[in-house]
């Protein structure tokens, strides 16, 4: 139950009950929050203030921590894959996390044939093409570059591709957006490595190849990648893990996964693009004029609201903290607009810090529910003034055969009894 | 942080200009890549361009591929290209419409070359990379003449897979760089 809160506190500053977000500073604000329907095992025997684990010597010391077993269901969901087994995705249970940055082993995956085995001490990344000098890279060598760290959304162009359907899909928010994860990326910047070997003057692309079976292979922007794209080596602090990209990741902030090529191998210093299959057949968006949109690179703005979300619950009239996650591929997250009547009246939410360009941002909101039926939706600004579109408007621009780049506002329903689900309002 | 914008550019000019001013992190970088000689690096170039270029020797036919699809793709591609677990490979050599917004090869796809790319590093999953080049230019004939786009005598080489025009060859508008 929300505490602490005056009269003055509840007065709404939009429609449906939604109250100031400063109301979030106040000292001793406890606010209510939509929970996942848990089931809390044996607590009848046991006194909290007496607990067994109190009076014997834990567990011991371990090389490499896991989660809690009572968290063994905060999982990646891994859904829907066509055969073989490599090609496919899992998805970043979103609805279970707080704070801006994914546990590396909760990331997202879309491996097109399977995880590679990489010894890193026969990896090698090679530079060559329009370049005054081809090099090869070893793992170890790359290790004693200067190094730079940002923290930094990867999403996969075809993340949250069920808006596109005709009817609102009902999964957790995890299954239907999980294709975006945030982590601490360390490596490279690749500029020092493009310059070591010397990029030629009629240069204008580059084309990156990933060592795993199938060499995933796309063409990329050369002023891109000289502006802010690395190599990285760590995520999270530690050496990627091998389902992100072990052991080198190229690194390419704000712009569609797929650019951010897993286990690099090779970089082609070019002057027009390769046309591969994952920039012509795939990854591009058909449009209803029948033409195509081609190198969509940048991630669009975004947001969603992660609680209260479908398969959540509210308990109840009471004061609830809104809670969720926005992201850009072209820079900051200016502001996020939160409304509790379908779109009619908007309120601004509290970002919290930090607020980084290319980056999670969480944002939260403090919600008086009357129990009545109420649809919630969130608008990300970002900092170049590009607002998230309602659906209506996306998909009157686009139609709904592109697949790819779905960035629509998304609308959660709660009905009386605190069920939520997803609709399109 | 991201290194700012004239900097990273500087720094990626400076093979031409010499060292960028004032940049610590480049100045001080090692420099340990190992020089490869062009042997070297063909071994390691796998690009295939539109124009042809990184095209391999080799030839092939439609019916030298017809039963190379039939052993070694239809069990995931269906027996016709019609899709099965993967993708459709087959359909009509007409770009898409609203009503018939077909992504097959010959309706969609703007370059041949890249059906030769996508299978030669790709295809099959459980062993990519173990087609020979003409089994590869014979997939890649079978599947444009099955797609309608090409005759089902002509011959695919690095000569002439390139001059394949798709019917789609200008359905794409770029979006995120300029289109040169
Ligand atoms: C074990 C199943 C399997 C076999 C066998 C197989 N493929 Fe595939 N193929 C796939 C899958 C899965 C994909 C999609 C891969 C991805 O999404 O990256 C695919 C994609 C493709 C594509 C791209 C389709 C598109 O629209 O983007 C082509 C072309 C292709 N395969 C050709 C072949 C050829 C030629 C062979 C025979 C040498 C073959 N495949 C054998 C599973 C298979």
């Amino acid at each position: 139950m929300a505490r602490n809160l005056s009269e003055n506190d509840l007065k709404p500053v939009a429609g449906g009950g939604l109250l100031d977000r400063r109301l979030l500073l106040k000292s001793g604000l406890v606010l209510a929050t939509a929970q996942s329907v848990s089931t809390s095992v044996g607590a009848d025997e046991v006194d909290p203030s007496d607990p067994p684990w109190q009076r014997k010597t834990g567990g011991p010391f371990t090389t490499y921590g896991t989660p809690s077993p009572f968290e063994k269901y905060v999982i990646r969901n891994i859904g829907g894959n066509r055969t073989p087994a490599g090609d496919g995705v899992s998805w970043t249970p979103l609805e279970d996390l707080e704070g801006i940055i994914t546990p590396s082993g909760l990331h997202f995956e879309r491996h097109h044939d399977g995880v590679p085995a990489i010894d890193p001490a026969l990896h090698r990344l090679v530079i060559h093409g329009l370049v005054r000098q081809p090099l090869e890279f070893t793992v170890e060598s790359l290790l004693r570059y200067p190094m730079q760290s940002r923290f930094l959304f990867i999403e996969c162009g075809g993340n949250s591709n069920a808006g596109w359907h005709e009817e609102p899909i009902q999964r957790p928010v995890g299954a239907f957006h999980g294709l975006v994860s945030c982590s601490e990326w360390t490596g490279v910047p690749l500029a020092i490595l493009l310059n070591e070997a010397g990029i030629d003057a009629g240069a204008s692309w580059v084309i990156a190849e990933g060592a795993d079976a199938g060499l995933l292979n796309v063409s990329l922007p050369l002023s891109k990648l000289v502006d802010d794209a690395m190599v990285a080596l760590y995520q999270n602090g530690e050496r990627i893990r091998p389902e992100n990209g072990y052991p080198l990741r190229l690194i390419v902030p704000g712009w569609e996964g797929i650019t951010s090529v897993k286990w690099l191998r090779r970089l082609h210093v070019t002057d027009t693009p390769s046309m591969t299959r994952n920039e012509t057949a795939k990854y591009t968006e058909l449009l209803p004029s029948g033409k195509a949109r081609m190198f969509t690179f940048v991630m669009d703005a975004k947001s969603l609201i992660t609680s209260p979300s479908p398969g959540q619950k509210m308990y109840g009239a009471d004061t609830y903290e809104i809670r969720g996650l926005a992201w850009s591929g072209r820079g900051r997250i200016a502001k996020v607009d939160v409304s509790a009547d379908g779109g009619k009246s908007w309120a601004e939410a509290h970002l919290q810090d930090p607020v980084l360009p290319q980056c999670f941002t969480r944002f939260r909101m403090p919600w008086a529910w009357n129990g009545k039926p109420a649809v919630l939706k969130s608008r990300a600004t970002d900092e170049t003034g590009y607002v998230q579109p309602e659906r209506e408007v996306l998909v009157k621009e686009r139609g709904r055969d592109g697949y790819f780049h779905y960035n629509a506002i998304v609308s959660w329903a709660v009905d009386e009894d605190g069920e939520i689900t997803h609709v399109y309002a | 942080m991201s290194m700012p914008r004239h900097l990273a550019l500087a720094i990626a000019l400076a093979g031409a200009i010499g060292p960028a001013r004032g940049d610590v992190a480049a100045l001080k970088a090692p420099k340990l890549g190992t020089p490869l000689k062009p042997a070297e690096v063909s071994k390691w170039d796998r690009t295939i361009f539109p124009d042809g270029r990184g095209l391999p020797p080799g030839r092939g036919t439609a019916e030298e591929g017809r039963s190379l699809y039939a052993a070694k793709c239809a069990s995931c591609h269906g027996a016709r290209g019609e899709g099965a677990t993967a993708e459709d490979l087959i359909g009509p050599p007409k770009p898409p419409t609203p009503d018939n917004p077909n992504k097959t090869i010959g309706a969609y796809w703007p370059f041949a070359t890249t059906v030769f790319d996508f299978i030669a590093r790709s295809m099959p999953p459980a062993a990519p990379g173990s087609l020979s080049g003409d089994e590869v230019y014979a997939l890649t004939a079978f599947l444009l003449s099955a797609n309608g786009v090409i005759k089902e005598d002509e011959v695919m080489t690095a000569a002439t897979l390139p001059k394949v025009k798709m019917p789609n060859r200008d359905g794409f508008v770029w979006i995120d760089v300029e289109a040169k």
